[in-house]
Order: C-alpha cells, then sequence, then structure tokens
C-alpha cells in the first residue's frame, strides 16, 4: 500500500477542554501516533497561594465547571484534614448525596449529549432535538434531575455555595428531600429508556482491548465515591496521603498536562476503573444495568467507560434514595459549620466523575494557604489514552482515514477527558 | 426569515459557562428553535466560520490564542464575552499577582520553558467587544435574556445597581450582621445574590457597578470593624487585571 494517511484532529470535538489527534500511516506503517493536549495552563497551584483558608475550595472550584462540585469537595476534605477539623454524619450523607447529583449530571451530559450522536450516526445532539426528539428528552429530563438535586444540596449546580470547611451554609428542608427522594424514584423509568437505547447501539462501541492498570478509591462499606483507600487491579492498597507515589506526574513534550504512571506504563481512572475495583458493592439496579451490557470486572475496554457511567447514574440514583432516607431517619438538625483554624497539612481524595482527585494544603497558623497541589483524573488518564492510541491505531490501520479519525475521537472521547482541568497539576 | 447563526469559543477558563447553556434544559431545545448554532466546540462536531453572533467564554493567557481570537473576532458581527473570565479576565487574573516565572515554576518545575504564559487577561485587552455577560458561572436567565435582546434587535442591558438591591429584594439577612466581609455593595447585579441567599456572601464575581461607592463599602467595613484588606483580597479574586498587568 503505497499511500500516505494523516489523521490531524485539531480540538477534539464533544470533549471539555482542547486536545489534538496526530496520526501518520505511511506505506502500512504507524509512523506517529500522538494524543496531545494544547489547553492554555492555568496555574491553580500557584493561584491559591496566600489565600485565607476559607478561599481555597471557592478557587479550585474553579478548575472545572463540570467537575466544581467534586473539587469543592476535595479542596474541603484537604483543609478539614489539615486543621484536623471533624464533621458530622449529616455532612457526610449530604456531601455524598450532593457528589451522587454531580456524577447524574456529569455522565449523563457525556453519555446523553457527546457519545450518543456517535452511536446514532450524527454529528451532534443538535440534530437530535429533532430526529430523535423523544430519546433527547428522556437525556434532557435526567440531566435536569440532576441539577435539580445539586441546587437543592449545593445552593447551585456549578461552584456551589452551600459546602463549606466544616460542613454547609444551609440545608435543605425534610420536604424539600422527599420531593427529591420522588423525583429520583421517577428518574428510573428514564434511566431505563437510556439504558435500551444505548443497549440498541452498543454495537458501535468498538471491539478493542488492552491489558492495563486500573485505579480507583475503595471503601470497606460501600462502593466508594467520598471516601476510601487507593486501590488497584494490580493490587494493594495505600492510604490517600500516598499519593504522589501513585501518581507518578511526568511531563511530555506534546502536552501542557503531566502525564501519570504507577506500576505499568500507564493506567486508568473513572466509572471503568471504579466499576473494576468495587463491582461487588454497586446497588442492586445498577449491578443489573451493567449485566444488561455483560460488563464484568475486570473489563479493559476503554469504550466500556460509556457503560461504566451509566451503571453509576443508576448506582447514585438507586443510593441517592438510601442516603435520603438515612438523613430523613436521623431528622436534620439546623447545625453550624464550624472550623478552628490552625497551621498544618493535609491530603484528601474524592471519586469525581472522571475518576480519583487529589488535592493537598498547607496552611500556617493564620490559615493562609502556603502550599497547595491537586492531581486532576483527567491527567492521570493521558498516558493511557496515549498507550491506546499505539495500540490501537495499528489494529486499525488498513482502515478509511476517516474511519480511523471517527475511531479515535470516540476512543478520546470514551475517557470523558476534562482537559481544562488537567492542564495545572504539579509535584514539587 | 434566516435563523441568526450563532458560535460558542472558549479560552482559558473551566468550560462552566457553556454548561450553564447546556444546563437550560428543556429551554435549550426553544433557545435552539430561534437561532443555528454552528459551532460549539464541546458539543458538536460541526464547524462553520460564518456566524453572526460569537459567545466566548475564557480569558486570555497567552499570545499563541490572540490571533485565534482576532479571526473569531473578524468573523463575528457580534462578539459576546460570557462569563466573568472573558468579561473581567476572572480568576485565571490571580497568577498575574506572582511573578510569571515564579507561577510557571511552582507548577511545571525545571521544565518551565517549555510552557507559554502571559499575565491572564479579559477579550477585551485584544479585541473589541459587543457585550459582556459577567458571572462566575453566568446566570442562566440573563444568558437568555441577552440572546433574546440580540434577537430582537435590541441592545442587550445588565443591571447597573449593585447586589444590595436583589440581596434586599430576596430578603436575605445582610452578610456584615452575619459578621462576613460582604462584596455586595460595589459588585454588579443580575445574580440574585444568590451566593448570599445561600448562606454565604457576595464574592464579587460579576464585577464592579460603574462608579461603584467605595466611600459607602469603606463606611459598612468600619462600622462592622472589618479591615478594607479583607475587601481587598476578595476584589483581587475577579477583578485583579484592572488592579495589575494591563
Amino acid at each position: 500500500m503505497n499511500e500516505t494517511k494523516t489523521i490531524q484532529v485539531k480540538h477534539v470535538t464533544r470533549v471539555e477542554g482542547h486536545g489534538n489527534i496526530d496520526i501518520t500511516i505511511k506505506d502500512g506503517q504507524v509512523q506517529n501516533c500522538q494524543w496531545k493536549v494544547v489547553e492554555a495552563p492555568r496555574f491553580f497551584e500557584a493561584m491559591v497561594r496566600g489565600r485565607k483558608w476559607f478561599e481555597t475550595a471557592h478557587i479550585t472550584s474553579r478548575i472545572c465547571g463540570i467537575c466544581s462540585i467534586g473539587h469543592t469537595l476535595t479542596s474541603l476534605k484537604a483543609t478539614e484534614k489539615a486543621m484536623d477539623i471533624a464533621v458530622s454524619k449529616q455532612t457526610e450523607n449530604m456531601r455524598k448525596l450532593l457528589l451522587h447529583a454531580e456524577n447524574i449530571q456529569s455522565h449523563i451530559l457525556h453519555v446523553g449529549y457527546l457519545v450518543l450522536p456517535d452511536l446514532l450516526g450524527a454529528p451532534s445532539v443538535f440534530p437530535l432535538a429533532s430526529s430523535h426528539r423523544n430519546e433527547v428528552l428522556v437525556v434532557v429530563r435526567l440531566h435536569q434531575l440532576s441539577n435539580e438535586m445539586s441546587d437543592l444540596i449545593g445552593g447551585r449546580t456549578t461552584h456551589p455555595q452551600r459546602p463549606v470547611v466544616g460542613g454547609f451554609t444551609k440545608w435543605p428542608t425534610p420536604m424539600e428531600l422527599k420531593k427529591l427522594r420522588a423525583r429520583l424514584e421517577d428518574g428510573m423509568a428514564d434511566l431505563d429508556a437510556l439504558v435500551e437505547l444505548v443497549r440498541a447501539h452498543a454495537d458501535r462501541l468498538p471491539h478493542f482491548e488492552r491489558e492495563t492498570e486500573f485505579i480507583a478509591l475503595k471503601h470497606p462499606n460501600e462502593y466508594a465515591f467520598y471516601d476510601g483507600d487507593i486501590t488497584s487491579t494490580d493490587g494493594g492498597t495505600w492510604p490517600v496521603k500516598n499519593y504522589p507515589k501513585i501518581c507518578n506526574e511526568f511531563l511530555v513534550p506534546q502536552s501542557t498536562a503531566k502525564f501519570s504512571k504507577h506500576n505499568r506504563e500507564s493506567y486508568m481512572v473513572g466509572a471503568l476503573a471504579r466499576l473494576n475495583n468495587s463491582y461487588q458493592q454497586l446497588s442492586p439496579k445498577a449491578k443489573a444495568v451493567a449485566e444488561v451490557f455483560s460488563l464484568q470486572p475486570v473489563n479493559c475496554n476503554p469504550f466500556m467507560n460509556n457503560v461504566a457511567q451509566i451503571v453509576e447514574i443508576a448506582h447514585c440514583l438507586e443510593d441517592g434514595i438510601q442516603l435520603i432516607d438515612a438523613i430523613l431517619a436521623d431528622g436534620i438538625v439546623d447545625e453550624q459549620a464550624a472550623a478552628a483554624v490552625k497551621a498544618g497539612k493535609g491530603a484528601a481524595s474524592v471519586e469525581v466523575p472522571r475518576g480519583i482527585l487529589f488535592h493537598e494544603y498547607e496552611y500556617d497558623d493564620a490559615g493562609i494557604c502556603t502550599w497547595a497541589n491537586c492531581v486532576i483524573p483527567t491527567n492521570q488518564n493521558h498516558g493511557n489514552i496515549q498507550k491506546d492510541f499505539e495500540s490501537l491505531v495499528p489494529q486499525i490501520k488498513d482502515r478509511s482515514a476517516e474511519e480511523i479519525e471517527l475511531t479515535m475521537e470516540m476512543l478520546v472521547r470514551a475517557y470523558d477527558p476534562c482537559i481544562s482541568c488537567s492542564t495545572h497539576c504539579i509535584f514539587i | 426569515m434566516n435563523k441568526p447563526k450563532v458560535a460558542f469559543f472558549d479560552f482559558a477558563s473551566c468550560e462552566g459557562c457553556q454548561l450553564q447553556i447546556v444546563n437550560l434544559e428543556a429551554d435549550l431545545l426553544a433557545v435552539i428553535e430561534h437561532v443555528d448554532v454552528v459551532s460549539f466546540r464541546e458539543a458538536m462536531k460541526e464547524h462553520r466560520d460564518d456566524y453572526d453572533i460569537a459567545f466566548v467564554e475564557g480569558s486570555i493567557t497567552r499570545r499563541s490564542d490572540e490571533s485565534r481570537l482576532k479571526t473569531i473576532r473578524e468573523n463575528a458581527g457580534t462578539l459576546i464575552a460570557l462569563g466573568s473570565c472573558a468579561a473581567l479576565g476572572g480568576i485565571n487574573c490571580l497568577k498575574n499577582f506572582f511573578e510569571l516565572d515564579y507561577v510557571r515554576e511552582t507548577v511545571y518545575g525545571d521544565r518551565t520553558m517549555n510552557y507559554e504564559t502571559y499575565a491572564a487577561r479579559p477579550l477585551k485587552a485584544v479585541v473589541p467587544v459587543d457585550f459582556e455577560i459577567p458571572g462566575c458561572p453566568i446566570s442562566r436567565p440573563e444568558f437568555v435574556r441577552v440572546l433574546k435582546s440580540l434577537l430582537l434587535g435590541k441592545k442587550p442591558e445588565i443591571p447597573n445597581y449593585p447586589v444590595c438591591v436583589e440581596c434586599k429584594i430576596e430578603g436575605n439577612i445582610c452578610a456584615f450582621e452575619r459578621g462576613m466581609p460582604c462584596m455586595g455593595p460595589i459588585t454588579r447585579a443580575g445574580c440574585g445574590a444568590t451566593c448570599i441567599k445561600e448562606g454565604s456572601f457576595c464574592w464579587g464575581c460579576r464585577g464592579m457597578v460603574e462608579d461603584p461607592n467605595t466611600d459607602a463599602q469603606r463606611d459598612i467595613l468600619n462600622k462592622y470593624g472589618l479591615d478594607v484588606n479583607d475587601i481587598f483580597g476578595k476584589f483581587r479574586l475577579y477583578t485583579g487585571y484592572s488592579e495589575v498587568a494591563k
């Protein structure tokens, strides 16, 4: 075959942030195949230096609009760790509920608005609004439900106001929670419709497998989102404070974001990594959804991350109902967030939609932030995306340039990368 | 009648303002019945350069981004800065208070020279901007109001009175009464005083009203025994660009 195929996608569409695909296949040989991150660096770790303890979460929330709740909660937990501040059971339950809201919101945004067009053969969701009106309305309703949930618990869908160091500034009323509970139950019908819609087109997801390491939080009592230790499908459990030894961030010339590796050349984080590590702790409904797609651990097809997100939507809806029941059974106390400021250093981790997130801060006696580090999920995935490129492109190199381009775009999209998040991570 | 062609673009930002447009939910379906969305990288693969209205999110943080913004300006009849990063410089400008080499070294260590950056700035520091929708994130109703005005051929208006006005209408207890230094007296309204309503205080994300009454702000601080530095630090959160690095 004497031809040169060049696939250059500048700014991959339907992902958050700016990344490029650069592939050259000459005479049937892959000569170049790169995933490049070209997002403008933003330098958050420097920006929080010199700011007060109650401002760090406000600032780092702005790392990402889609996962601002996750950044806020991770930041609050890290500050609380640094200052030995304990939070109540009520705060913990409410934060878990808020995190569920964000996971549903982010996952449905990804699966419904960004991935579904690939499955239905459309360039975007906009033409689907007329050609597949009912399907789009299912997606819109689930998205709206998750945003109502964020509004109610966090005070805003993006950059939440209520969660603060030590607790919340305002609590929902029992009546509001009961209404939300009913809405979550109603959401199950839309979830079923979504599952059926994706199942009917799941054959469009490429069959590609590459063994890799999956890293996520793990908790003894629950499917870990809000808390846990670091774990890996290669074996091992580590306390969160050891995160720099897990992430091993390094710089590569093609990217303004750092890459990561642990046991192998790369690892994956996100819904599929969580499912691969904690499948047994999924709610019954979530397991049933996984079975519809024959998704069992350990699954090494990155395209199945899309499906793992649907499984997690089911889990968050069902577990959200359980959490509301627990909160209502305990009764909502109008407690005030309390924080005694002192010097210290603390790291914390939360599973946010795209995977395991770490924040670490150091504060002085006056509660001024003197040092910060944030390790973002997408950063940890960049290396794995690159390794998938190197494995998948040779397998499909004889297809047309258009087909290769679409498949590689779908691969990038499957990771649900949050690229603006990922371009400001550090080691010192 | 031809529908106006609308495009969305972003520079350094969290893309949270474009997310608010997705968050219009069913109203978004109504919006797209009245406009043709011809470019929206975060949501669609299609792209065309013949847009009438460009909404641009994010601040400009490196020289190499200027040409892309200038092209957008040339293509667009109307260019709208979407959100505080685009309209004011926003939170990205916090880095302007440090020496840039220090900032880069903090994040990228000894490989710092590979990572281009300069002082973060709003769009209007690079190209003329027709209208601004401030906010971190933008208010969804305000976005819809501005878009409706544009579609009707009217000049969009956003409030030029302080957050305190809306805060009173909301019936909130004043943040100062709760012992919190608040930016409400000098910050542009339009958010429904949402942060104060949720138990926090105004962070000043929408920037200042024109001709803010800084004397009154100082009087309030004195009345409640608060330090002017408390406000100064907050002022820098979103409107730092107006202070340094022009």
